[in-house]
Formats: C-alpha cells, structure tokens, sequence
C-alpha cells in the first residue's frame, strides 16, 4: 500500500534553534493524522515544515511518495498539493464565500469550477451563503468554508492547524465530529495539530504526541491512553497517578495495592523498582470489596465522580465512579483494581 | 551570506531622509560668527520666551475645548450630539494661517464686527478699546481652534473605550458622575490626552504663517529672518537645531504617553453605554459649548471666506489661478505618488523581511511628521546647495563646463522636503491597510498553488485599494496646506494656492486671497470625511 505522508527524522530549526527533532511518521492514504502537546511544543512548525512554509534542518519529508522537503531543499508550497486549513481561517475578506471557495480552482474551466463550489458548499450545507462575505458569517460557518476552500482542488493531504480553538467549546466537538465524517466520506488524507486531547481522540485515527521538542509516541488513541511509551506521555494525556512498586520473582508487580498480574512489558527483571500508571477508570468502586480506602476529595462531572482516595502511605489515586454513588469526604469506600494494560516506567 | 536586499533599500531610504535632520544638527558645530553673537544677545531669549508662552496659551485652550467636547459627546446626551460629533472635527480643514487672516480681516477696525459696533454706539475712532486679535494671544487662540480636533480625537477615543465597570465602580463607591469624571474618567483618559496636546504642540512649534502676520517673534519667523535678512545659513540651522531640541521633548512625551496609553486602555470597549442624560442649564450649555467651538473654529472663519470669495472671485479667478491651481495639483500628485511609492517599499520590507534594521528604518523614516518644515527646509537648502556648487566647480576645472544649480530651487528639492515631512502618514495609511492581511491569508493562498506574484494581484492589491487611496489623499492635502517648507524651497516664480494666499493676506488685501483659502479649507474637507467615517464605522463595529 502507498504511504501519502513520511517523515524520515525530521528536525526544524529557526535562526539555528532546533524547536522539534528527531520525527519519524507516516501516514496512509484516507488516514487522520493528529499532532497532539502542548503549546509551544514544536507542534506547528512541524505542521508548516509539511505544507513547505518552512525548511527541515535534517531529514526528509515525502509527499505522495515524493521527496519535497530535505535540508537546503524544499518544493514550494504551491507545488505541494497541500490544503491548508489556518487556526484564523484566513478567509479572504475582499471575496465572497463562493469565490473564497473557488480561489484555488484556477486550472477548471468555469461551468466545473461553479459545479465544485456547489458541490462543496452543498455538503456542508451552506449553499445558502454563496454570495455572502466572509465578515457576514459565524465563527462555525467561517470554519466550514476555510475547510472546503482547503478541500476545493483535491489536495493529496490536509493541514489543519489548530482548526477549532477559536470556536466555542460547544460547537468544537459537534464540528470536529461533522470534519471527520466529511473526510472520511472522500476519503481525504489528513493531519491536524491541536492541543486538546478530546478533539484529537474526536478526529483523528492515529495520534503523535509532541513534546519537549520531540514526538513521543505515534499511535492510536487507545494507545497512547493506556499505553503510553513515556512519562511524557502518560502526564500529559489523561489523569492518573504513578504508584509505585516492585517487579517480583513470579514477573507480577508488588504495590500497596497488592499484587498485580498481566502482560509485563519487555526489559522487567525481577527486582526492579518500577512506578506503574494508574488511570481513574483502573481503580473501580465495589462495595463487596476488602480493599477500603478514604475518600479525600471528590469532584462531580455529571454522569460520574472523579474521587481521590488515599493509601496508607498517604499515596493518592484516582478513582471514577456513576454518580449516584455518592460518598462523603473521610467516608472509607471500597475498591479493586481492574489494570487491563500495564504501562511501567522505572522508579525516579 | 545572501545579499538582503529588503535591508539594504530600507537603510538607505531612511539615510537619505534623515539628511536634512544631520545637516541641521551637524551646523550645531559651524561657527557662525559675529551673526550668532548678535542673535543670541539680542532677539534669542524673544524666541524661546514667545514659543513658550505660545504653547502655553495653545495648551490651555485646545486642553479646554478639546476635552471639555471629547467627554460631553461621549458619555452625555445633549441635543445635536450626533451632529457635533463629527461636526466637531472640521476645524481640522483650515490651516492656522488662513483662520488667522481671516479673523483679522473679521476684527480690525474697518473689519465688519467694529463697524457694526460703531454703528451701533455712535463712537468713532479712538473712543473706545477694542482687543488687538494680531498679537501673542490672539495667535494663541487662533492656533488652538484649529489644532483642539486633535485632543479632540483622542480624548474621546479614550473616554469611549474606558470600560463602563470602572466607572461604574466609582458611582457604586457612592461618588457621583462628577466626582466620577474627575478621579476615574479624566484620569484614565490623561495619557490619551497628553499624546493629543503633544500634536497640537509640535504643531504649535511648527507654524510659520500665524506668528509670522501677526507678528510674534518665534523659533520659526528668526530661522526665517536670519536666513533671508541676515543670509547667514549656520546662524539658521542653529536656531533651527534648538527648535529641533524642543520637538524632541514633545516627541518623548508623545511617545511615552502612547505606551502609557495602552496599559490605561482596560481593553474590552462596554458594549452598550448610558450616557449621562443632561437637563435644564447644563443640556443648555453643553449644546451651546459645542455650538461655539464650532462657530469660532469653522463656521464663522469659512463663512467670513464664502462671502469675501463671493466679491472678489471674479477678479481673483483667472489665467494666473488657474495656472496657480495646476501648479498646486502638480505639485500634491507628485508628492502623494513619491510618497506612496515610498511607503509601499519600505511597508513591504517590514512586512518580507522583519529583522531589526528594516524596521528601525521603517520607524527612522517617520520621523518627520515631527519636525517643522522650516526646519527640514534649511536641512534641504544646505545639502543640495553644497553638492550643485561643488559639482559646478568641479565640472568648471575637469571641462570648463558650468552644470549652475542642478538641484536648489527645483522642484525635487521641494518635493524631497515634501517626502521627509509627509511619508509618516502615507506609511501610517499603508501599514494599517497591509496589517488587515495576515500572513496565514498568503500561506493560504499558496497552499492553493497560487505563486507570490500572483498573490500580489490576486490579494494584496484588491485589499489594499482602499488605503492606499488614502495614503494619497492625505498627503495630497497636507502638501496643499504646506506654507514654510514651501516658502523657501519653491522655484522662482512657481506659487502654490497655500503660498498666494499668504502673499496677499500679507499685503493686507484678505478678500481677495479668499478664493485661494477656500479652495484650500475644500480640499481640507477630505481627510476630516475620511476621519468621520471611520469614527462611524468603529461604532458600527461596537454595536
């Protein structure tokens, strides 16, 4: 099968500061991509170093199995079949939405041209809004139409640079949905950057996660979830606490918790001190349970309570429970553990 | 290394400005013999005691009329609120030389107000006390109702954008709209103020026509003075250096309240203001206030123009005007182009190549909005005269070939004085219309294939349209209004409208320099337009 996007170990640098280095990825025809970290991270300059607004320091990048970026060479991005979708949608203020839509269509003759933008703005329904500027449209309406603008000439591969943050939380999550089955449907290869979790687990079908200047992990949601490859990693995506403990004799883990089985990652030796991570959705509430510990905080988000609960040693973990269970802070509540993936890290 | 060139034509447009400011400066160390000695024993202290207490009359008044109207319009609710509001900006149309002529002609004694009066009591000549409008007060006043729109401007952009929660802060702490104007309102607004009066000031500084037909010994009237009576350039550039010490205070101030400014800005604009309803006297006096700065600013001085270019227009309008009116337009389209030209280039370079020397250029480059065309005038005269004369001798020694006067009395001379004073508002106009195109709308637009070049046609200029129209017309009338700058620099023989109407005002025939003025205080129209309309369109937006 052919891969429409590799990175060979890539690095960016501005003025001689290397910002992201050493990234590996590639992607598969139809598949969504998502750069996911925090601000800051080198995120988006790897972004632009794909579309060609900026040169790699070291590395390749190949584009429909072309080579278009190595140092000291780089095809323009007008020569890339790049689209491009912008955190502030760039729309052109002096044009109307159908002409914003068509900007990129200059190779078609005029009836396909017409016959395009319709087609387009029909699938996200604002056919409505052709003649209409860009000022005259909502926050969620300049979205759609940066994105089908991007999507007009058929480029090999979207870039979406943090296409959401600038819309309310309500609506991010009904478009990122509304994104996703759009380009499924064509089966558009793409790749977005955000720095919310949610919207990359929404989106995107395998996940990097870029932090430090580095890419962490390129994987699935699940994945970097439950197993995350670095400490990096697992602070970053979710919470969750790192308790401490022991590889044993029998390769089980020794914790205050009790023993804990399963799969051990490679390299665990008995003897080795080791932290294990610990999602709130691993620790389950059971009132049967022997296993009691203090409630010291709780938070309620709706269908369920987020409490933290205290071990002997005054070690907390996170526990996540339906919300008609309620428990008063102090009360002792019972739990077991339910660790299906074991993600290790040795002990700091 | 890449050769940048955005750099190097960005540094060298702003060492070529820059030379009538070093010329200036550098004749601080030419001795200027017995002159200066003369000079400074006898008139020097008249001109530093003058402009002082010129800009101090000017300060108080425009300080007066300028937030006193700002804080009424914006946070009352008077009857023609909305009328004075823009109305309130036309005294920006008239150059301070033509409203001074004009009130003399108003006001002395066979003026239409004394004759009136005469008429009236009965008294004659010598019977009574009339104040003399031709003195240090008079042209105090005369400057400040047309310089307050300034203060004007930026007080109530001030005062609109303070954030209602503030004020209503105050009046919840039980202070009433009063109390609350003068410890939160005026305040706030001080720095927004100061920028204003630091405008009118450096304006202040820089007029020639007023001091000079009223007589007023100032800065500029002895620059003017020693380099025409005295033909003594260094003795000028001296006198001129000093009057480049005082704009550099204001220039500091301006600036520093600028930033100021900003950190008083407490950012969100309200999005809906009660305005503090008026009643009994004081919906009364704020109307007549704004009533009476409008009718001494602009309605009185450009009636008093209509009626005299009514008499005298028929006489006054003729070949010699119209060559007069072309020579004019000449003139403003050649320096609004050069200067667009100019602004363009370097607004780009910023814009390509962002590096600290481009745009210390960019910022170098402006610089002489503040300085006094008199000033660069003597700047410009000394440089170019220096270089025809020298080439001249040269060329006599190599060739035995006389090249005369290349440059002095041209009319590049006059337009290179032109683009020194005048560049920083065709860059103002350029930048805020290049600013409203991002960088992501290019990288969109070559995300789509598009090639730079293409961009440029595609985007740039479509968008840019409109400022750029702009740019050229203000400094297509600021060029029109010039007097000083182009009192010294023009070719023999060459007037402008701005210059004739000086001449015959100064040979006390007023109506008949009226055409000229009004056909000056016309085309003075268009930036105020221009400015309240965007003063609506940004209440459009608030809305």
């Amino acid at each position: 099968m052919k891969t429409e996007l590799e990175l060979k170990d890539v690095a960016v640098a501005y003025d001689g500061n290397t910002v992201i280095k050493e990234v590996s990825l590639s992607l598969q025809p139809g598949e969504i991509g998502c750069l996911l970290g925090p601000s800051g991270c080198g995120k988006t300059s790897l972004l632009r170093a794909i579309a060609g607004f900026e040169p790699v320091s070291h590395g390749e990048i190949h584009l429909n199995e072309q080579l278009v970026s190595q140092p000291g060479n780089s095809v323009p991005t007008e020569q890339r079949r790049v689209g491009m979708v912008f955190q502030d949608f760039a729309l052109f203020p002096h044009l109307s939405v159908a002409k914003n839509v068509a900007f990129g269509l200059k190779k078609m003759d005029a009836g396909q041209r017409d016959a395009r933008v319709n087609e387009l703005l029909q699938l996200v329904g604002l056919a409505h809004l052709k003649e209409a500027h860009p000022h005259q449209l909502s926050g969620g309406q300049q979205q759609r139409i940066a994105l089908i603008r991007a999507m007009a000439p058929r480029p090999d591969i979207l870039l979406m640079d943090e296409p959401f943050s600038s819309l309310d939380t309500e609506l991010r999550e009904q478009l990122a949905r509304e994104v996703r089955e759009l380009l499924k449907r064509d089966g558009i290869t793409a790749i977005l950057v955000t720095h919310d979790q949610l919207e990359a687990f929404a989106m995107a079908d395998v996940i990097g996660v870029v932090g430090e200047g580095r890419l962490h992990q390129w994987d699935s949601g699940y994945n970097i979830y439950h197993k995350p490859q670095s400490r990096f990693v697992a602070d970053f995506i979710g919470q969750g606490v790192m308790l401490p403990g022991k590889v044993s004799e029998a390769l089980a883990i020794d914790t205050e918790l009790g023993t804990i089985e399963g799969k051990l990652p490679l390299g665990c030796k008995p003897g080795c001190e080791i932290e294990l991570l610990l999602r709130p959705d691993d620790v389950l509430h059971d009132d049967e349970s022997e296993l009691k510990l203090e409630v010291k905080e709780r938070a309620f988000r709706g269908a369920e309570y987020l409490y933290t609960l205290a071990l002997p040693s005054g070690q907390p973990i996170l526990c996540l429970v339906q919300s008609h269970h309620h428990h008063r802070i102090g009360e002792r509540i019972g739990i077991r553990l339910d660790v299906e993936d074991i993600a290790l890290f040795p002990a700091r | 290394m890449r050769v940048n060139y955005w750099s190097i034509s960005s540094s060298g447009i702003a060492l070529i400005l820059a030379i009538p400011l070093f010329v200036v400066v550098a004749n601080i160390f030419v001795p200027a013999g017995e002159v200066w000695q003369h000079l400074a024993e006898t008139v020097l202290r008249d001109y530093v005691v003058n402009s002082l207490l010129l800009m101090v009359g000017v300060a108080i008044i425009s300080l007066t009329l300028g937030v006193g109207t700002a804080w009424l319009v914006s946070m009352t609710e008077f009857p023609g609120r909305r009328v004075f509001e823009w109305a309130l900006l036309l005294p920006m149309a008239i150059p301070a030389y033509i409203i001074a002529y004009t009130y003399t002609g108003m006001l002395d004694f066979a003026g239409p107000v004394q004759t009136t009066l005469r008429e009236l009591t009965g008294w004659g000549y010598g019977d009574y006390w009339f104040p003399e409008v031709r003195s240090l007060e008079g042209a105090a006043i005369m400057l400040a109702l047309v310089l307050y729109p300034y203060i004007y401007l930026l007080a109530r952009a001030a005062f609109l954008s303070q954030s209602l929660c503030v004020l209503e802060v105050s009046r919840s702490l039980g202070n009433g709209p009063w109390r609350t104007f003068f410890s939160v309102g005026l305040p706030l607004a001080r720095p927004a103020i100061a920028a204003g009066l630091s405008l009118v000031l450096m304006e202040t500084l820089a007029d020639y026509g007023t001091v000079q037909y009223f007589g007023v010994d100032t800065f500029t009237t002895g620059i003017f003075r020693t380099w025409y009576g005295l033909d003594n350039a260094p003795a000028a550039a001296q006198l001129a250096a000093i009057l480049l010490l005082f704009v550099v205070v204001l220039v500091t101030l301006e600036r520093y309240s600028r930033r100021q400014a900003r950190y008083h800005d407490s950012g969100r604009g309200k999005s809906s203001l009660t305005r503090l309803p008026l009643h009994g006297w004081g919906r009364l006096s704020a109307t007549l206030f704004c009533l009476a700065t409008l009718l001494f600013g602009f309605l009185l001085p450009a009636g008093q123009l209509g009626l005299w270019a009514i008499d005298t227009y028929e006489e006054m309008i003729d070949q010699r005007f119209a060559t007069l009116v072309f020579h004019t337009l000449e003139l403003a389209v050649l320096a609004s182009l050069l200067a667009l030209i100019t602004a363009l280039l370097l607004n780009y370079a910023r814009r390509l190549q962002p590096n600290r020397t481009v745009r210390f250029a960019v910022r170098a480059a402006g610089m002489g909005y503040a300085i006094p065309g008199t000033v660069i005038a003597v700047g410009v005269v000394i440089p170019f005269g220096w270089f025809d004369n020298t080439l001249d001798s040269w060329m006599r020694e190599q060739f035995d070939i006389s090249t005369g006067l290349l440059l002095s009395g041209t009319l590049a001379a006059l337009l290179f004085a032109y683009l020194v004073r005048f560049l920083a508002v065709s860059l103002h106009a350029v930048e805020s219309g290049l600013e409203r195109i991002t960088p992501s709308m290019d990288e969109a637009a070559r995300a789509m294939g598009e090639r730079p070049a293409a961009i440029l046609g595609r985007i740039h200029i479509p968008m840019l349209k409109g400022s750029l129209i702009t740019a050229l017309l203000l400094v297509f009338v600021d060029v029109l209004k010039e007097l000083p700058a182009t009192l010294i620099l023009r070719p023999f023989n060459f007037n402008t409208l701005a210059v004739r109407a000086y001449e015959l005002a100064a040979d006390e025939r007023l109506a008949d320099a009226a055409s000229a003025a009004l056909a000056i205080v016309i085309a003075g129209l268009i930036p105020v337009i221009l400015l309240s309309r965007s003063l609506s369109q940004s209440r459009e937006e608030k809305k």
